[in-house]
């Protein structure tokens, strides 16, 4: 019976102080909300010329009549497909690379040094290069993708590896463990949450990869069918494709977030990067 | 697997001399010699950075020496071993992974299927107060129960030789009067070989064979006094004669350098 008074035992929320602990609940929606009608108040009473900003109503006309034709569907999928295609290989390549190189202290300081450079470069400057480089299709946006989804999980990876516990490895250590114990058992279980970090930011980029590689050179995809319609001045349908963007980059989070939650379950996310 | 005789633990002339990030030289440790022989229950008392837990991490195989050597059973001790189960001021339980399967980690890091040692391990919970636990996490338990799991860890492949950095610093009072008790039990069931560093002078009087009392930095030995009360040593005894002569002698020792022990867990 003592040792069971022992467990801390987690606070439960009743109903009624649900809403006074997480008053997000109210206020996010709430926030939305006022948004919306200010915008289309703004555009209907300001008399703002629908070219340069129409209002959400027409937007949500457009966004319906384009998800009914099929039209976004199409260019949705290519664009789906480039962005989780060079999520995962970009993803995987940096979670490889930056495991392996944290394993050789001098690997490691000589790589940081080159990737410290590197990420001063702009990466999609060179998105014209890819598209020499591996044509109109669909690779080269996936290899852009790929490429700007590595850098940040390579450096989270790397920063998830310095940051392990130092007594789980000595008490490993005092066990005779071998140093790929130590890494499988204490150092990739520390480094899981930096990773997360890195995917997080990864997927923001692998969408901006896929859509800028169609920016520059495409005959499909979302970022095809913006710069269409932006020449042909429908511009609530630009906006249309970017709520479509926006939700398929949201799916991907939440995605990366449930994967998060059940992998780094003994681990509150500490920072809103990780939530 | 070592028939010799004892001693089974030799400590050759042990030095370390740290390094701070200035470059300036620490000296942790000065010529440290000891011999323990086999089924000894031998505890270490000093005042902080006397060298005690860097004693155990040279033994633990986790820091070279910087000069000396530590012999195990004759032969020179190189690196960690498998035979020695050691226990930290903190319990360094892996947090993703439940208190059962953290107990059989020593199985996982040697290789042997986790099966053949989990009733053991369940054993081992059991006999410390942990039945119902197996399934939970560390965060779901308390410090003290934490420690009790680490005890178990290090208990699970029967180590000949089990080394403890102040295991019980951190638990109240009454924890630690019983797990000195529990402690006392297993030792004397196992009958491995105790190396044992505390703050608390009756811990050490009330638990060990020997008290191997430490001078400030660097550490060195100012007197290994035995201990020469019966076994089961019971909480009792606390209050006895004998057991205030050793626990003065020790404080005495300690008082002419000028170190005030408290009256932890008296």
């Amino acid at each position: 019976m003592v040792a069971k008074a022992e467990i801390v035992a987690p606070a439960l929320p009743s109903r009624g102080s649900l809403l006074r602990q997480r008053p997000e609940l109210i206020t996010v929606p709430l926030v939305f909300v006022l948004a919306i009608a200010g915008w289309e108040c703004a555009v209907r009473f300001l008399d703002i010329n629908a070219l340069i900003l129409p209002g959400p109503f027409e937007i949500w006309e457009e966004l319906i009549d384009g998800l009914q034709s099929g039209v976004y569907l199409k260019h949705g999928l290519v664009t789906g497909e480039e962005m989780v295609a060079g999520f995962l290989i970009g993803a995987s390549l940096g979670l490889v690379i930056g495991s392996v190189v944290s394993q050789f202290p001098l690997i490691e300081k000589t790589f940081f040094a080159y990737l410290v450079g590197l990420q001063t470069v702009p990466k999609f400057a060179i998105a014209p290069l890819f598209i020499v480089w591996f044509g109109f299709g669909i690779q080269s946006k996936i290899f852009i993708s790929a490429m700007v989804v590595f850098f940040p999980m390579v450096v989270s990876t790397i920063e998830g590896f310095q940051a392990s516990d130092q007594r789980q490895l000595d008490m490993l250590r005092a066990m005779g463990a071998s140093r790929w114990q130590q890494f499988r058992m204490v150092k990739l279980p520390n480094a899981l949450p930096f990773i997360f970090v890195g995917a997080n930011v990864g997927v923001v980029l692998s969408i901006l990869g896929a859509v800028v590689g169609e920016f520059v050179g495409a005959q499909e995809g979302l970022g095809y069918l913006i710069l269409q319609y932006n020449f042909q001045l429908k511009i609530a349908r630009v906006f249309a494709i970017l709520v479509v963007l926006a939700t398929m980059g949201i799916s991907l989070h939440l995605m990366v977030k449930f994967l998060h939650r059940r992998i780094v379950f003994w681990r509150k996310p500490s920072s809103h990067l990780e939530a | 697997m070592t028939d010799n005789p004892s001693p089974l633990i030799r400590f050759e002339r042990l030095s370390k001399v740290y390094r701070t990030t200035a470059g300036e030289p620490i000296h942790a440790l000065d010529n440290f010699s000891l011999d323990m022989g086999k089924g000894e229950f031998l505890s270490i008392v000093g005042p902080s950075g006397c060298g005690k837990s860097t004693l155990l991490k040279i033994l633990a195989g986790l820091q070279p020496a910087t000069s000396g050597r530590i012999t195990l059973a004759g032969k020179p001790a190189a690196g960690p071993q498998s035979n020695i189960g050691v226990v930290f001021q903190e319990a360094t339980l892996l947090p993703w992974m439940s208190i059962l399967r953290n107990v059989l980690v020593p199985a996982d890091v040697a290789h042997i299927p986790r099966k053949q040692l989990e009733g053991r391990a369940r054993d081992l919970l059991k006999l410390v107060g942990l039945q119902g636990f197996e399934d939970k996490y560390p965060n779901e338990l308390s410090g003290g129960m934490q420690q009790r799991a680490a005890i178990c860890r290090a208990l699970l492949r029967e180590p000949e030789i089990m080394l403890m950095d102040e295991p019980f610093g951190a638990l109240d009072a009454l924890t630690r009067d019983f797990m000195n008790l529990e402690l006392q039990r297993i030792w004397q069931a196992q009958h491995n070989t105790v190396l044992f560093i505390t703050h608390s002078i009756p811990e050490a009087v009330l638990l060990s064979d020997r008290v191997v009392v430490m001078s400030p930095r660097p550490g060195r030995i100012l007197e290994a006094i035995t201990i020469d009360l019966p076994r089961p040593r019971t909480l009792a005894m606390i209050n006895s004669s004998e057991f205030g002569a050793y626990s003065n002698h020790i404080r005495d020792l300690l008082a002419q350098q000028g170190i005030v022990m408290g009256e932890e867990a008296a």
